[in-house]
């Protein structure tokens, strides 16, 4: 048996990677406040106390329009730059989309910094608006590359087929590739989502008064007593994300099929 | 194929010195020439001389750097191809995969003000017209090759437009489904009298389609004639060996006789060819070609009313119709392939054999 060693790794890898996230449910569902085994009893206590916690609300709605904007503003930016390094030559054209995806590679920390200094130096206040603006700099590399694949299957002679039957750019857009790169486009924007949402670095440093989810849950876990309710935070999270990845592959392999392309596996 | 009894036609497509550069590259290098209404023209030639990039400026998705494209008399340089009376069936086909075949065929009556009923009827017929009666509802996507063609060419033919023009088409079927589209399209041409442009490489499929043929090569037009002037009548070695086959037989030219011309071919002898017979010299060393088709082997106590030259058979090549042989003429060097029908009775000869070839100098073209 050449491959118990093998096995024996690939299940110990996949216990290290997804048994913490088990435990969320688990000790939110646990009827006490130190986080350890044996289990004590059940109780919905902790979501109660999650549902009424205001500071949280206010926390997640920041975050909410802080993600649905960036994914909004990163993918349009994607949908400009994809199209541009697909479609066209023009001199620089490689350094130009070097430069775009730079903030792919590029520390956070930096961006975060950087950014920070110089909002403060032309005193820009902080707000949520600034984390948007940092979180579509770092997100927009991701939009580009998705977008790119999906503008780079597009078969040129498509759009010269529209321009020829008597359509002009605009409608040639609407009708012809913007259906095309729908299945990249809503990749785009939930992977910009998700990573806007739980992006720390740029929330923390770009966010002034204003609190939103990731530093909020993290400033919560200094108090011991405020744990068992983030547990219960993050079993939500845990779900909302699942469904939210499943509707996109659902939306994906549709788009795929309808298509008669081949599925080469895609993004999620 | 044309008939030279019929009144010419009115022009549709005029090429007034075309220059085209990709960069430094000069992809077309003074176009000049007209395409006629109702004609099929074919632009033949290998890749990369600039066929498919005439097609796209004729469609408009190419513009010119100087020169003139008029389509029915009109100068087209400020004309976009969205607005030009011209529509095209491109090499992918370019089927939008997302549409019914319906919804494909319909695609250029989105502007038309007609009824939703009358243009459902207008799709219908066009389909009707390519043999697709009853795909309409069908996913695209889901078509065949030849079904893909035919919906592009449903497509492209439901606007009526002056001129159809078709990337090489033909180029991703297989051959007998090739073979076939050939016929079909020249009945669709036929039925309903539009001009269509066909870029092609493939020679076989420019002759048995066109009315006319402009060869190209790098960038410039060599020859635009009908397709039997194209093959029997060449006018430069080049387009000559382009379009079948032909042999090369090096020649002097001794001296002229009026309007005729006194060669003096290795291998053949002495011989007089008309004027058409000598497209204008380009200063090359002289030889004079000829088609396989033209020489006939003859079998022992034949006889010929034509010239005739010994020689020795070298290659026998079995093609089932045919039979080709390479025959040394006269005890020289000069090797020539010629071919022959497999009639009942007619033995294939063998490799050594003595034989006599019968040749004519009217089979001859002069290239010097």
């Amino acid at each position: 048996m050449k491959s118990r060693g093998l096995k024996a790794y690939a299940i110990g890898y996949l216990i290290f990677l997804y048994a913490p996230i088990a435990l969320l449910p688990i000790f939110a569902f646990n009827d006490s406040r130190i986080i350890a085994f044996p289990l004590s009893g059940f109780t919905t206590n902790w979501f109660a106390e999650m549902w009424a916690d205001r500071q949280l609300w206010q926390a997640l709605k920041n975050s909410l329009v802080i993600s649905g904007s960036t994914a909004v503003i990163a993918t349009v930016l994607g949908v400009f730059g994809a199209r541009a390094s697909t479609r066209y030559a023009f001199p620089g054209k490689g350094g130009l989309v070097g430069l775009i995806m730079l903030p792919l590679v590029l520390p956070e920390m930096i961006v975060a910094m950087s950014l920070l200094v110089v909002l403060l130096a032309i005193s820009v206040p902080l707000s949520i608006f600034t984390v948007i603006l940092g979180h579509v700099l770092i997100t927009t590399p991701f939009a580009v590359a998705i977008l790119s694949s999906a503008f780079q299957s597009l078969d040129k002679s498509l759009e010269e087929a529209a321009y020829d039957l008597g359509e002009g750019p605009v409608s040639t857009f609407r009708l012809i590739i913007l259906p095309l790169v729908a299945p990249g486009i809503i990749s785009s924007l939930l992977i910009c989502f998700t990573i806007s949402l739980d992006e720390f670095i740029i929330a923390y440093f770009l966010a002034g008064a204003d609190t939103v989810l990731s530093s909020y849950i993290y400033s919560q876990f200094r108090f011991p007593a405020k744990v068992p309710a983030m547990l219960a935070l993050g079993t939500i999270l845990v779900l909302v994300s699942v469904t939210l990845l499943s509707i996109a592959e659902f939306f994906r392999r549709r788009g795929i099929a309808k298509t008669g392309g081949k599925d080469t596996g895609g993004f999620l | 194929m044309s008939n030279a009894s019929s009144p010419p036609k009115p022009t549709m497509i005029e090429f007034r010195d075309v220059h085209k550069y990709y960069g430094d590259y000069h992809a077309l290098r003074g176009i000049n020439g007209t395409i006629r209404a109702g004609e099929f023209f074919s632009l033949l030639g290998p890749s990369g001389c600039g066929k498919t990039t005439l097609l796209r400026t004729i469609a408009g998705f190419e513009g010119i750097d100087s020169g003139a494209v008029l389509i029915d008399g009109k100068d087209m340089a400020k004309v976009p191809a969205n607005l030009r009376p011209t529509n095209m069936v491109f090499q992918s086909y370019a089927i939008f995969p997302h549409m019914s075949v319906a919804e494909n065929v319909g695609f250029g009556l989105r502007r038309d003000p007609r009824s939703k009923a009358e243009k459902a009827a207008a799709v219908e017929e066009a389909l009707e017209m390519v043999g697709l009666k009853g795909y309409g509802g069908r996913a695209a996507h889901a078509l065949s090759g030849g079904q893909r063609q035919r919906v592009a060419l449903a497509r492209a033919l439901i606007l009526k437009p002056k001129v159809l023009l078709l990337d090489e088409p033909l180029s991703a079927l297989d051959k007998k489904m090739r073979e076939h589209m050939q016929v079909e399209l020249i009945k669709l041409q036929r039925q309903v009298g539009i001009t269509f442009v066909l870029v092609t490489h493939d020679q076989e499929e420019a002759l048995v389609m066109s009315d006319r043929i402009a060869v190209m090569f790098e960038g410039e037009i060599a020859q635009l004639a009908d397709p039997e002037t194209l093959y029997r009548r060449p006018n430069s070695r080049k387009v000559a060996d382009f379009i079948g086959t032909m042999n090369f037989i090096p020649a002097e030219v001794i001296g002229t006789q009026g309007d005729q011309i006194e060669v003096e071919a290795k291998g053949l002898g002495r011989a007089l060819l008309n004027a058409d017979q000598c497209p204008a010299g380009r200063g090359d060393v002289p030889v004079v070609g000829l088609r396989p088709e033209t020489l006939t082997l003859l079998y022992p106590g034949q006889t010929t009313s034509e010239r005739k030259v010994d020689g020795v058979i070298d290659e026998v090549i079995y093609f089932g119709d045919m039979t080709y042989y390479d025959v040394y003429l006269g005890g020289t060097d000069v090797e020539v392939r010629l071919s022959m029908r497999n009639t009942p009775g007619r033995p294939i000869l063998e490799v050594g054999s003595t034989v006599d070839v019968a040749w004519s100098p009217s089979a001859l073209v002069l290239f010097r």
